[in-house]
């Protein structure tokens, strides 16, 4: 059993959990990710880690109520026991070597894993702009933190409620077309069609993108074969070769469609979290 | 004097129409009285042939004449001296190709039952056992990874031995392909939990949620004062075929299928975990988990499903008992067919099989005639799902961690004939050394291993 030492609402729907785990503290990469099982009857779900405390054996998770699981995972509190964490799994990020500008883009909740990739690289001494983009003001996360682990954050909104109005994309290029320096690496985590979008903006300029990839998993060993991922027409498995991948080789398409199996029986949980009725 | 019937004394099992809408287990099992009248067909030969055929040496002479006898614990506790998991292997070894393919009864008529035989004696004993008692330790640790079939055999006879053990299981519940892979109806879980508790009343010490490869690397494990590790990490990434549409929403890997199913429960309504529910299920492979795969579909309401494999009924490696209730339960079996490609809809979910028809030419290496494509025979075959049980390549979380740890180009670890890996202190049996095979062989190799397990740390503390 797991104990969750802290949450914390970081806005409506995004929920921060801190998890006395200490064997994976040990061991956690940024990158990497595990799989909780809140208890007996709940799906094992993966979450992308979003920090750790070696010394205090802590592994903090970040997720956004968008299904079921994550639903009843919201549910749980401070004190509460989680049944199952299992890791840290999949293979820690690689960044390209001696690189000296990297951009770091995410998207909503996926932030919450951009912000380890930039404090990881910032702690390297890499300069990091950090582009992170929201629907709108009232949805931004972790802008403080962000803030102190990038050498320039730029929050972006599609309503231009906050920071730059547009896409996080619209940005990249920007900031591409806008200095000299060139990044010798993007890494874009979020949701699939922000990452398809910016790996179709850095690939003119033939600037490396790594994606973190989410599809679906149940053991995260290298067992099951349900995350498999079409990358340069080959099958990979996320969880043991991956979740980052070459995103210019990504078939980002596939992996929507794959991510949508259960779409259906995803808003019967739903409804029943609710109470409502299987049509409900 | 032997009872000289011909044949196997019956076995109750449920109609083949209820037990394809339901998930209970088919074979019911013997009642004390035909388990005693199956145990006098055996001859109690002296050469005793069966027991050659077995890979964890069961005394099964010895243990049939106390059945015959109707002394069952006594018939239980020979069994247990050598297999720690009765109950499971008398539900699921290849009794044809191993004890009962040596049966000397088997060569006019059917062979002695051993399997059922050995199951009932578990059955029985079930609730009645005495608590184990613990071992005197002897002091020296020992580190399992995997809580399989070959883990826990060699956990339970190292713990016999009066070694401290603990057993590092990647999943939230230990079992293995017992838990996640074998379906319900085949081997109920509540067995094998039952004795999983009964090897962890013996001292056994099992921890949930860890890879190791991940969590701790093999050389931490020593480090932790563990003298000896065996690894038992199982079966690896699945296996697909390399055709065009194996991406499409509704295609399987077997292992993900019975996952879902069996340790995820997918099949009842109260657990989170979600499965598609279809109507036309392909199934492709000959083996035993392509049996259990096909006959989860039908029992998860689908109304026509497949079995495709490329060879003929003759070649199909599945354990003759699987397949024999599959056929009953109305599985259609598609042999000398081979699918080509898999084709989608709009929405990018499967819709049919492309399938080729073959034909048998000469034997391959293996010695199984290999199929030969019949050109212009291409077709169609309407599914939904798709499942690919073709086997497994050995988990790389382990190897790619461990330096010293060597493997055959397979990806399998090699071991020497004690099933020592070319790390000294290490080693290894089952899937992760063999590539898929069966949990019976499985649990051979964790008795060989945990023999020479306790010999190594003998030496070593001369």
């Amino acid at each position: 059993m797991f104990r969750i030492v802290r949450k914390k609402q970081l806005n409506e729907s995004v929920i921060l959990f801190d998890i006395d785990a200490p064997f994976i503290a040990r061991k956690a990469e940024a990158g990497q990710f595990v799989i909780i099982r809140a208890d007996e009857k709940s799906e094992r779900v993966p979450f992308t880690i979003a920090d750790y405390d070696r010394e205090k054996g802590i592994l903090t998770i970040i997720f956004q109520k968008i299904g079921g699981s994550t639903m009843d995972l919201a549910r749980y509190g401070e004190g509460d026991m989680l049944s199952d964490v299992v890791g840290p799994l999949g293979v820690a990020t690689e960044y390209v070597e001696n690189a000296k500008k990297v951009a770091v883009v995410g998207g909503g909740v996926g932030c919450a894993i951009a912000y380890p990739q930039a404090k990881k690289l910032y702690g390297m001494g890499v300069e990091v702009d950090l582009i992170a983009g929201f629907r709108n003001k009232d949805i931004i996360i972790l802008e403080e933190e962000m803030k102190a682990v990038s050498t320039r954050l730029h929050i972006c909104t599609d309503d231009g409620s906050y920071g730059y109005h547009g896409f996080v994309t619209d940005k990249l290029k920007e900031l591409i077309d806008g200095s000299e320096q060139r990044f010798d690496e993007v890494i874009a985590i979020g949701p699939v069609p922000m990452m398809k979008f910016v790996c179709q903006v850095t690939k003119p300029y033939g600037i490396k993108t790594i994606v973190s990839l989410n599809p679906i998993m149940i053991d995260g060993t290298g067992m099951c074969g349900g995350c498999r991922v079409t990358v340069d027409g080959k099958i990979r498995y996320a969880c043991v070769e991956g979740p980052d991948f070459d995103g210019h080789k990504v078939d980002f398409n596939e992996l929507v469609k794959r991510n949508s199996t259960y779409y259906e029986a995803e808003k019967q949980h739903v409804c029943r979290l609710m109470g409502g009725g299987a049509n409900g | 004097m032997a009872d000289m019937s011909l044949n196997k004394t019956p076995v109750a099992e449920q109609e083949p129409e209820v037990r394809a809408k339901n998930f209970d287990e088919v074979t019911l099992g013997y009642s004390a009285e035909k388990a005693v009248r199956e145990a006098r067909r055996c001859l109690n030969c002296k050469s005793r042939p069966c027991m050659n055929g077995c890979p964890v040496s069961v005394r099964i002479p010895e243990f049939i004449a106390k059945v015959a006898e109707g002394r069952f614990e006594e018939a239980y506790d020979i069994i247990k001296s050598t297999n720690s998991l009765p109950a499971v292997c008398g539900r699921v070894c290849p009794q044809e190709n191993q004890c009962e393919g040596r049966c000397v009864r088997g060569k006019k008529g059917e062979p002695v039952s051993i399997g059922r035989l050995e199951r009932f004696c578990a059955d029985y004993m079930r609730g009645r056992e005495l608590e184990p008692k613990k071992p005197v330790p002897n002091g020296h640790k020992v580190a399992i990874v995997g809580a399989g079939p070959s883990g826990l055999t060699a956990a339970g006879d190292l713990s016999k031995l009066g070694y401290e053990v603990t057993v590092f299981e990647a999943f939230h519940t230990a079992g293995g392909v017992l838990m996640y892979g074998i379906p319900e109806f085949r081997l109920p879980k509540s067995i094998v939990q039952y004795e999983i508790d009964s090897l962890k009343k013996q001292g056994v010490n099992i921890m949930t949620n860890m890879v190791i490869g991940k969590v701790l690397s093999i050389d931490e494990l020593f480090e932790m004062g563990y003298e000896a590790v065996f690894v038992g990490s199982g079966a690896g990434l699945p296996r697909f075929m390399g055709i065009e549409g194996e991406g499409l929403v509704g295609v399987y890997s077997a292992n993900e299928y019975l996952t879902r199913i069996n340790l995820m429960k997918a099949y009842k309504k109260d657990y989170a975990t979600p499965i598609i529910k279809s109507q036309n299920v392909a199934v492709v492979g000959g083996g035993n988990v392509a049996m259990d795969a096909a006959r989860s579909a039908l029992r998860l309401g689908a109304k026509k499903v497949y079995i495709v494999y490329r060879r003929s009924m003759e070649e199909l490696p599945a354990r003759k008992e699987e397949v024999h209730h599959a056929m009953e339960e109305g599985v259609e079996f598609l042999t000398l067919n081979n699918p080509v490609k898999l084709l989608g809809d709009e929405q990018g979910r499967v819709k049919s099989v492309v399938c080729r028809k073959m034909e048998l030419g000469e034997p391959d290496e293996s010695g199984r005639r290999s199929p030969v494509a019949v050109e212009g025979s291409d077709y169609e075959l309407k599914a939904d799902t798709v499942i690919m049980a073709i086997g497994t390549s050995p988990n790389p979380l382990i190897r790619s961690t461990t330096p010293g740890l060597e493997v055959n180009k397979r990806g399998g670890l090699i071991v020497d004939d004690s099933e020592a890996t070319t790390k000294e202190g290490v080693y290894a049996g089952g899937d992760a050394v063999t590539g898929a095979a069966t949990v019976i062989l499985a649990m051979g190799a964790g008795k060989k291993a945990a023999a020479a397990i306790d010999e190594y740390i003998r030496n070593k503390n001369l």
